[in-house]
């Protein structure tokens, strides 16, 4: 049912005038999110300011059977928080408190639309760490991380989002508020629904506060960056590091485009007469990260590296981490349009997978820069294409469809940390089967029963 | 490219512009929380991809040029701290110059009023320097004779209009003597002569900052330059770039390349934070203009900031100074602009005795952004009191800041906010610890 004015005045009844936004040249800024290439226009912005703002929103949609897509600081990959045709968005940037950080308990409560800046900066401040750290974390909000269950690059030893949310607060298509999960670190009274909304993409709920655990700051540090000819050697070294039982927070992959649009922006002295680097990070006791750094840079030699750097303080590591960050948005320097996809396979693969991914683009004539978790198997394999090229699209689709299948293949997945949303929908069957997906969507109907949460996304 | 032809004859900025440029935008976010309008509202409209969607709908024909995209084009400050955030390299400034040029062209914010002040800042006032320094000198004359006081006192300026009185409490105070009575045609260099360069003393800068020129000069010279500073100089047009006047702005580049032919000189150096960000792209504002182009490129080559330079050379370190601590305050288009951002604090560094306190969020707006704060006075002060509050949280008395907008801004918010702060050039530091050790044997 399309927008009328009698909903917009009802809205702007719940949030204030101020916080409902219908001009043109207000929704053309909401009709994307991060996603390339994908555009919707939405009939209406709402911005709630407090839960009971959001349930109010939610139970009028629900009477009028209007598509809410939920929306924090539109950083999503896969489609996910663009809007729905006729539908309006839910914007949470203005719900963005720290309520409570508990050092007696080691938990944070945050607002859904508090920043991973802002979180991981309070944890610090209270001399904890809150380790998730997706590319966009100065800027994305803690509860699109919760609803796309974002990782990041400490994920090979710390995890993702979902190890660190202890509860949630959640209101429900029809305007009901739940609250699951709590300070407890073990609690199996009943399912754990909690973890049903992680990664539920803003299809059965609308997350409206996050619990999350923080744990001690690792005493110390250490960042490493080694240098390869071939991207066979780097991939080499992180499948022997894992099979050596260390477990680095960090294991991070770029190859020789990668490196060289990195350093453009960056410019943060990267080599650039080499094929790949790894960023590799140590953390924990300092006897364990000495030993583990040396043990990395030898694996590292032994498998070919020309060269293993060690970060000269904490600034340089960290200046060398912000610019594997900016690793994705940096190659748009070469082309117009940037598709990046984060097929996933068991590190054991990786090198077979590397070689797929390289050779795919070449029998399909395509340009490509490949960086990723390689520690997590996690690549981000990105095209550098130009939308209006019908045609090179159209092989990049060929070429993506190939890779999904190689992953799934090698007992991967199509999406590691990017999510569903729109642009990988149509993989989705294949990757989990006739089965899950009839229980997703039972599931679905169970708790959005007239479909009004981000319809159209993930599947129909 | 495949763009398709404008639909309607008028020309069009955004519409002509290589659509690569707007693509070049992936929409990713990282510069949302660098943008302070985006941050003060939380609202896309307010943010750069924002902005830059806008921009490419009135390229592909989905928006028309509105009254809304105007003011919003005006609400940007132009701070250009995305573009240092933005890893695809999207030139921000250049859309941002052809939206505003494109909103100018359509004539969707005339009123009397807009048009007026347009008329006597933009194509009268800047236009012609002798014309601002004759203004200059009145308000001098009013200054001096205490009338400001006395209207002030009297109350009589409480008749105005409030905004009207706002504007007069931010009225700069005028030097008392300006560049040309202060710095010679040719300045010799002290000591053997290394470099040949030339000095561009600026508009706003010569009547409320001459001192600040002075000093420049003398820290060149002091460094082995000879330094030509002819007396009769033209603004260098940023104002009007900025503001959507690319014709003026374009007359302007081509007075100061004749003016200060580049092929004569080692450096040509501004000190103005604002308008060497301009002054060193008159390659892109004169790419038409045959007879001037090839020159523009070898200005834009030639033109260096005061810091820039002064690093480049190799600076004489001073051998005293005053103990002091200080903070600095990076003007936006000294550090976004021209990425010029360790210079002047290597430089500050420099001074013996002189601590430099890393200022929180230093290459945040400080709400001057050109004639922003007088033209968005509300977003303008917000910025302004963040700022004052991280400068009192260094318990530095002294804010060092390159530019001259930013300097008066400071200047006009530590008063108002009753702060007990030295504002000054990091230029006029090292002069005055030059001084303090004599001139050299």
């Amino acid at each position: 049912m399309p927008l009328t004015q009698e909903i917009t005045n009802r809205l702007k009844q719940i949030v204030g005038s101020g916080n409902v936004l219908t001009n043109r040249e207000d929704l053309i800024p909401y009709s994307f999110d991060g996603t390339a290439a994908l555009q919707c226009m939405p009939d209406c912005i709402v911005f709630a300011r407090s839960t009971e703002e959001v349930a109010a929103v939610l139970r009028l949609a629900n009477t009028a059977s209007l598509p809410v897509v939920t929306r924090g600081s539109g950083t999503g990959l896969s489609g996910g928080s663009v809007p729905c045709p006729d539908g309006l968005v839910l914007c949470l940037t203005k719900m963005g408190r720290i309520l409570e950080v508990d050092k007696a308990n080691l938990t944070l409560l945050a607002e859904a639309g508090a920043t991973t800046q802002a979180i991981s900066d309070a944890a610090l401040q209270a001399g904890l760490f809150y380790p998730p750290d997706p590319g966009s974390m100065k800027i994305s909000t803690i509860g699109g991380n919760v609803a796309e269950n974002s990782g990041g690059l400490r994920g090979l030893k710390y995890g993702v989002t979902r190890n660190y949310v202890m509860g949630l607060e959640v209101v429900l298509a029809d305007g009901e508020t739940v609250w699951t999960g709590n300070k407890c670190v073990k609690d199996v009274a009943g399912y754990t629904l909690r973890d049903l909304f992680i990664g539920s993409e803003g299809t059965l709920g609308v997350i409206t506060k996050v619990l999350l655990k923080l744990i001690p700051v690792p005493p110390a540090r250490q960042t490493l960056l080694a240098v390869f000819s071939q991207m066979d050697q780097a991939a080499q070294t992180v499948s022997d590091i894992i099979a050596a039982q260390i477990i680095p927070c960090t294991l991070e992959f770029l190859d020789r485009t990668t490196i060289k649009c990195v350093e453009d922006f960056a410019k943060v002295g990267l080599p650039l007469d080499c094929e790949a680097l790894l960023l590799m990070e140590t953390d924990g006791h300092p006897a364990a990260v000495q030993e583990e750094a040396s043990r990395m840079a030898e694996i590292a030699r032994e498998n070919g590296s020309t060269d293993v750097r060690i970060a000269r303080d904490q600034a340089e590591a960290t200046r060398l981490s912000t610019a594997r960050r900016s690793a994705f948005s940096a190659l748009a320097r070469l082309s117009p349009t940037t598709i990046l996809e984060d097929a996933t396979v068991p590190r054991s693969e990786l090198a077979t997978m590397i070689r797929f991914v390289q050779a795919t683009a070449l029998k399909y004539q395509l340009r490509i820069g490949t960086f990723g978790h390689m520690g997590d198997g996690n690549l981000h394999p990105t095209f550098l294409t130009d939308e209006r090229n019908k045609d090179e699209m159209h092989r990049v689709e060929q070429a993506f469809e190939a890779i999904f299948a190689e992953a799934l293949r090698l007992g991967g997945t199509i999406t590691g940390e990017h999510g569903i949303g729109l642009s990988k929908k149509s993989f989705l069957p294949k990757a989990v089967g006739d089965a899950q997906m009839r229980v997703m969507r039972e599931l679905r109907h169970a708790l959005d029963p007239k479909g009004i949460l981000n319809p159209g996304k993930m599947f129909d | 490219m495949a763009q398709s032809a404008p639909v309607d004859s008028r020309p069009s900025h955004l519409k002509g512009l290589d659509y690569s440029v707007l693509q070049q935008c992936m929409h990713c976010g990282l510069c949302l929380p660098t943008c302070p309008t985006y941050d003060a509202t939380k609202t896309e409209r307010h943010s750069p991809r924002g902005r830059i969607s806008l921009m490419r709908a009135i390229a592909d024909d989905r928006l028309e040029v509105t009254r809304v995209f105007a003011d919003e084009m005006y609400f940007c400050l132009g701070c250009l701290a995305c573009m240092t955030a933005c890893p695809a390299g999207v030139n921000y400034a250049e859309l941002f110059e052809h939206a505003r040029a494109e909103v100018e062209e359509t004539r969707l914010l005339s009123s009397p009023r807009r048009n007026l002040i347009r008329l006597i800042a933009i194509r009268w006032l800047f236009m012609d320097l002798q014309r601002l320094e004759l203004v200059g000198r009145l308000i001098r004359l009013y200054q001096e004779l205490g009338l400001q006081g006395l209207l002030r006192r009297s109350g009589l300026l409480r008749l105005l209009p409030k905004r009207l009185q706002e504007l007069e409490a931010l009225t700069p105070k005028i030097q008392p003597r300006f560049t040309a009575d202060l710095v010679g045609q040719v300045t010799p260099a002290l000591g053997p002569r290394k470099y040949r360069v030339a000095f561009l003393s600026g508009c706003a800068q010569d009547l409320i900052f001459s001192d600040i020129n002075r000093d420049t000069v003398e820290v060149l010279a002091r460094n082995g330059c000879e330094v030509f500073t002819p007396h009769d100089q033209h603004c260098c047009g940023s104002l009007h770039a900025h503001n959507g006047e690319w014709e003026l702005a374009k007359i302007l580049a081509r007075k100061q390349i004749d003016q200060f032919p580049p092929e004569e000189f080692d450096a040509i150096i501004s000190n103005a934070g604002g308008c060497g960000s301009h002054l060193k792209h008159y390659e892109k504002i004169l790419k038409d203009d045959l007879k001037y182009r090839d020159r523009a490129r070898l200005w834009d080559r030639k033109l260096k900031d005061i810091h820039e330079w002064i690093a480049a050379i190799g600076l004489h370190p001073p051998h005293t100074g005053h103990p002091m601590t200080v903070t600095y305050h990076e003007s936006c288009h000294l550090a976004h602009g021209q990425k010029i951002v360790q210079q002047p604090r290597d430089l500050l560094r420099m001074i013996p005795n002189l601590r430099l306190v890393e200022l929180a969020e230093s290459s945040w707006c400080c709400g001057s952004a050109g004639i922003y704060n007088l033209v968005q006075p509300e977003m303008a002060d917000q910025l302004l009191h963040r700022k004052l509050g991280h400068i009192r949280s260094t318990g530095a008395c002294t804010v060092a800041s390159a530019n001259p907008g930013c300097l008066l801004q400071l200047i006009n918010g530590a008063r108002k906010e009753g702060l007990a702060l030295r504002v000054v050039h990091p230029v006029t530091m090292l002069a005055e610890a030059y001084r303090q050790e004599g001139c050299p044997g």
